[in-house]
C-alpha cells in the first residue's frame, strides 16, 4: 500500500527532523570520533612497543654474531648461523656470497636487490622450509662482511601483524556498536519528545481553531518541555485577559462614543435646519470642531492606555525627580485652583528619584489634580493636597481632596475604562482619566489605589524606586 | 510671515491636498511629494522654508529621509507629522533631526503656528539668542530677569517670566496652548482643563492692566500673540 508507506516515510521524516534526534546524532558523531582516535592511539603505541622489542632482539643477536665473527672469522660465523637457524622460534639469518648466492640461513628468498643496501629495513621474505612465495614479513638488518659476504639478521613480525588485526576487528565492532546503539537511542528519545510535541501541537491547533480555554497538559517532570508548556499556558492566560479587556473596551467605546457623536450630528442638523444666518452657522461649526476635538482626545487617551497596557512604552524610560514633577504639575494647576476657590497645597520631599517616564507621571498627576479640583471644589473645605514622599523604599505620590469621595464598593470599578459614577454624569469627562493613571502605575511596576480621605478621596500612586539612595526630609 | 515656501511630504493625498490648499489660501507657496524618495529629491534641490514630513512614507520613511537630508547638510527646518503621538516617538523624531513634532490629528491653526515659528527661526536666528526682547513699550531683560512696561517695573513669578519670555520671543506670531505647555513647562500631555488660559490671563492682568493698549492678544481658535497695538 503506497499510501501507508508514504505515511510511514512522512513519520520518519518528522522524526529525523526533530531537534532531539539531530542532537543525539551530533553527540554520536563526536563520541565516534573520540573512540576512533583513542583506539588509533592504542594501536599505534602497541605497534611501536613491539617494533622496539623486535629491533632490540635483532641488536642482541648481532652482538652475539659479531663476537663469534671476531673470534673465528667467517667459518665460525657460518657454523653458528647454521646451528641457530635450526632452533625452534629462531630469528632469521642469511649469509650470502658477494654474488648473492645462499651460503647458510633460514631465509630462502627476498625481493631482488634487498641485500644490496646495508642497514635496517622491513621486507617480505620466504622461509627456507616453505616454497618460494614471499608471504612473510620481517624487520631485518643487513651487513656487508669483509670480502663482500653479506649477513642478514632479522625477526618475523607476524605476531605484530596479528595484534594489529585483532585491534582492527575490535575497532570495527565497537564502532558498529556505538553507531547502532546511538542511532537506536536517538530514535527512542526523538520518538518520545516527538510524541509530547505532537500532543502540544494538537492542543495548540485546537486553541487556534477557537477553543481559547484549552490549556497544555504538563507531564509533571519539570523538564524543559514542561517549562515551555507552563509558559505557553501563562501566555494564553495573559492573551485571554487582554482579549477580554479588548472586548470590553470595544463594547464600551461603541456605547459611550455614540452619545457625543449623536450630539455632534444633532447640532449640525439643527444648525442646518434653523437658519441661514452666517454667524449662527459659524458658531455651530466651531462647536462641532470643539466636540470633534473632544472625541479625538478620547481616542488619544484610549490609544495611550492601550499602548501602556501592551507595555510598548518601556523604551525611553529614564531617571527623574518624581517630587519635582508633582510640584511642577501642582504649580501648573495652581492658577486654576485659585480661580475655583480651592487651596492647592503641596508637600514634597526632596530627591525622590524614580526610573520611568517623567511625561507619563506628569500626565497621571495632572489627571489626579484635575479630578480633585473638579470634585473637591464644592466641598465645605475646598482643599486639595498633593504629596510626594518616600515610604518603605517606594515613592508615594498622592492627591487628596475633601469632596464626596467614592464609595468603597465602587473604588475598583472606576479604574476601568469609561466607568463613570452617577454623581459624575453631569460633569465633563469620559471616564478615562483614572484608567490612564492605573495604566501608568502598572507600566512603572507600581500600584494605584483610591482611599478614603474621610471625607473625600485620596488617590495614591505607589511606585518602586531604584534602591540606592537615602531619603532626605525636606517639606516644600 | 508671508510668502513661505513649504514642502509637504505625505502619502495620504487627501490630507496633503487639504494642507496645500490651506497653505495657499494663507498666501504661501506649497509643493507636495507623495513618497519619501520624491520628497527627498525635492527637499534637496528646492529652497524651502519649512518641510512638513509624515513619519510613515512609502519607499523611504520619514525619519530616514530627515536623517539623510541632515547628512547632506540640508538644514531646512522640519516639522514631523505622525499618527504616533507617544513621548518616545517624539524623542525619536527629534533625534533624527526633526525640529518639531505634531501628532495627528492636529488643528490646522496649531500646524500653521508651529510652521511660522520654524520659518522665523530660519529667517533670523538672532532673536532666539537675544538677551532682551522689546515689543512696543514692553521690555524683558533675560539676564536680570526684569520686565518693564513704559519704564515701570512689573514683578513676575519665575514661571510667568518664562511664559512672557516665550511669547515675546515669538512676538507677532501665534503661539498655541500646546506650544506654551511644551516650551514653558516642558510637558507634552493633554492638560484637559484650560490651565494654560488661566496662566495667560494672570500674566495679562499683570502686563496689560492699567494700559490702554493690550500686549497679549487672544487669537480665536488658535492661541495667543504678543504684539504692540491693536484690539484685545
Amino acid at each position: 500500500m503506497p499510501a501507508a508507506q508514504d505515511g510511514v516515510l512522512a513519520r520518519l521524516g518528522t522524526l529525523f527532523r526533530t531537534t532531539a534526534f539531530k542532537l543525539s546524532l551530533a553527540y554520536l558523531l563526536v563520541f565516534a570520533a573520540f573512540a576512533f582516535f583513542a583506539l588509533g592511539y592504542v594501536a599505534w603505541n602497541a605497534r611501536r612497543v613491539l617494533d622496539d622489542q623486535i629491533v632490540s632482539t635483532i641488536e642482541a643477536e648481532i652482538n652475539g654474531l659479531s663476537d663469534q665473527y671476531a673470534s673465528g672469522g667467517l667459518r665460525r660465523l657460518v657454523g653458528v648461523v647454521e646451528r641457530r637457524a635450526r632452533e625452534p622460534g629462531a630469528s632469521l639469518y642469511l649469509v650470502t656470497t658477494p654474488a648473492g648466492e645462499h651460503v647458510v640461513g633460514n631465509v630462502e628468498a627476498l625481493p631482488p636487490g634487498t641485500l644490496a643496501q646495508p642497514g635496517q629495513v622491513e621486507t617480505a621474505y620466504a622461509r627456507s622450509t616453505d616454497n618460494d612465495r614471499l608471504d612473510h614479513r620481517a624487520i631485518v638488518r643487513i651487513f656487508t662482511l669483509p670480502g663482500g659476504f653479506r649477513l642478514l639478521v632479522g625477526r618475523d613480525v607476524e605476531e605484530r601483524d596479528r595484534l594489529r588485526a585483532v585491534i582492527g576487528r575490535a575497532f570495527a565492532w565497537s564502532l558498529m556498536l556505538v553507531v547502532g546503539l546511538g542511532f537506536l537511542g536517538s530514535w527512542f528519545i526523538a520518538q518520545r519528545v516527538l510524541k509530547r510535541v505532537d500532543h502540544m501541537t494538537e492542543i495548540t491547533r485546537s486553541i487556534m481553531a477557537g477553543d481559547l480555554d484549552g490549556r497544555l497538559t504538563l507531564a509533571g517532570t519539570g523538564d524543559e518541555l514542561d517549562r515551555l508548556a507552563s509558559n505557553l499556558n501563562a501566555m494564553l492566560d495573559r492573551i485571554g485577559e487582554l482579549m477580554r479587556g479588548m472586548r470590553e473596551v470595544s463594547d464600551n467605546i461603541a456605547h459611550d462614543l455614540k452619545t457625543p457623536l449623536t450630539r455632534l450630528r444633532n447640532k449640525a442638523d439643527a444648525a442646518l435646519r434653523e437658519g441661514s444666518d452666517p454667524d449662527a452657522l459659524r458658531a455651530a461649526l466651531e462647536a462641532n470642531i470643539e466636540e470633534s476635538d473632544n472625541l479625538i482626545r478620547v481616542f488619544n487617551a484610549l490609544l495611550m492606555i492601550a499602548r501602556l497596557e501592551a507595555g510598548n512604552a518601556r523604551e525611553g524610560l529614564a531617571e527623574f525627580d518624581a517630587g519635582a514633577v508633582a510640584l511642577e504639575v501642582a504649580e501648573l494647576y495652581e492658577a486654576v485652583a485659585e480661580e475655583r476657590g480651592v487651596a492647592l497645597e503641596a508637600q514634597i520631599q526632596d530627591g525622590l528619584v524614580l526610573h520611568g517616564s517623567r511625561e507619563l507621571i506628569g500626565q497621571a498627576m495632572a489627571n489626579l489634580i484635575d479630578n480633585a479640583l473638579k470634585y473637591g471644589a464644592a466641598a465645605a473645605e475646598p482643599v486639595v493636597r498633593v504629596a510626594a514622599r518616600r515610604e518603605d523604599g517606594d515613592i508615594v505620590l498622592s492627591v487628596a481632596d475633601r469632596g464626596e469621595g467614592i464609595p468603597e464598593a465602587e473604588r475598583g470599578r472606576v479604574l476601568e475604562r469609561f466607568v463613570r459614577l452617577e454623581t459624575a454624569r453631569t460633569r465633563p469627562g469620559f471616564g478615562l482619566g483614572l484608567s490612564l493613571v492605573n495604566a501608568v502605575a502598572r507600566l512603572h511596576q507600581g500600584t494605584f489605589t483610591l482611599e478614603d480621605n474621610a471625607p473625600g478621596l485620596r488617590a495614591v500612586l505607589r511606585l518602586p524606586a531604584p534602591r540606592d539612595q537615602a531619603p532626605k526630609e525636606i517639606a516644600a | 510671515m508671508p510668502d513661505m515656501r513649504l514642502l509637504i511630504i505625505e502619502d495620504d493625498r487627501e490630507a496633503s491636498s487639504y494642507l496645500c490648499k490651506a497653505f495657499r489660501e494663507a498666501g504661501h507657496v506649497a509643493d507636495t511629494a507623495d513618497d519619501g524618495l520624491d520628497g527627498y529629491a525635492l527637499a534637496r534641490e528646492g529652497t524651502y522654508d519649512v518641510l512638513v514630513v509624515d513619519r510613515m512614507l512609502p519607499k523611504l520613511d520619514g525619519l530616514s529621509l530627515i536623517r539623510s537630508l541632515r547628512e547632506q547638510g540640508v538644514e531646512t527646518p522640519v516639522l514631523i507629522l505622525s499618527a504616533l503621538g507617544q513621548v518616545d516617538d517624539r524623542v525619536k523624531g527629534l533625534k533624527a533631526g526633526g525640529d518639531d513634532y505634531l501628532p495627528k490629528p492636529y488643528a490646522f491653526s496649531e500646524l500653521m503656528a508651529r510652521i511660522e515659528v520654524l520659518a522665523r527661526r530660519r529667517g533670523g536666528g538672532s532673536s532666539a539668542e537675544a538677551t532682551s526682547y522689546r515689543v512696543g513699550d514692553l521690555e524683558l531683560d533675560r539676564l536680570s530677569h526684569r520686565v518693564t512696561r513704559a519704564g515701570q517695573e512689573i514683578p513676575l513669578q519665575p514661571r510667568e517670566f518664562r511664559l512672557l519670555e516665550y511669547l515675546m520671543r515669538h512676538a507677532g506670531q501665534v503661539v498655541t496652548r500646546t506650544m506654551l505647555l511644551e516650551h514653558v513647562w516642558d510637558y507634552h500631555f493633554d492638560p484637559q482643563t484650560n490651565v494654560i488660559d488661566v496662566h495667560v490671563s494672570r500674566l495679562r492682568a499683570k502686563v496689560d492692566k492699567g494700559f490702554e493698549r493690550p500686549m497679549i492678544h487672544t487669537v480665536r481658535g488658535a492661541g495667543y500673540m504678543v504684539r504692540a497695538g491693536g484690539e484685545a
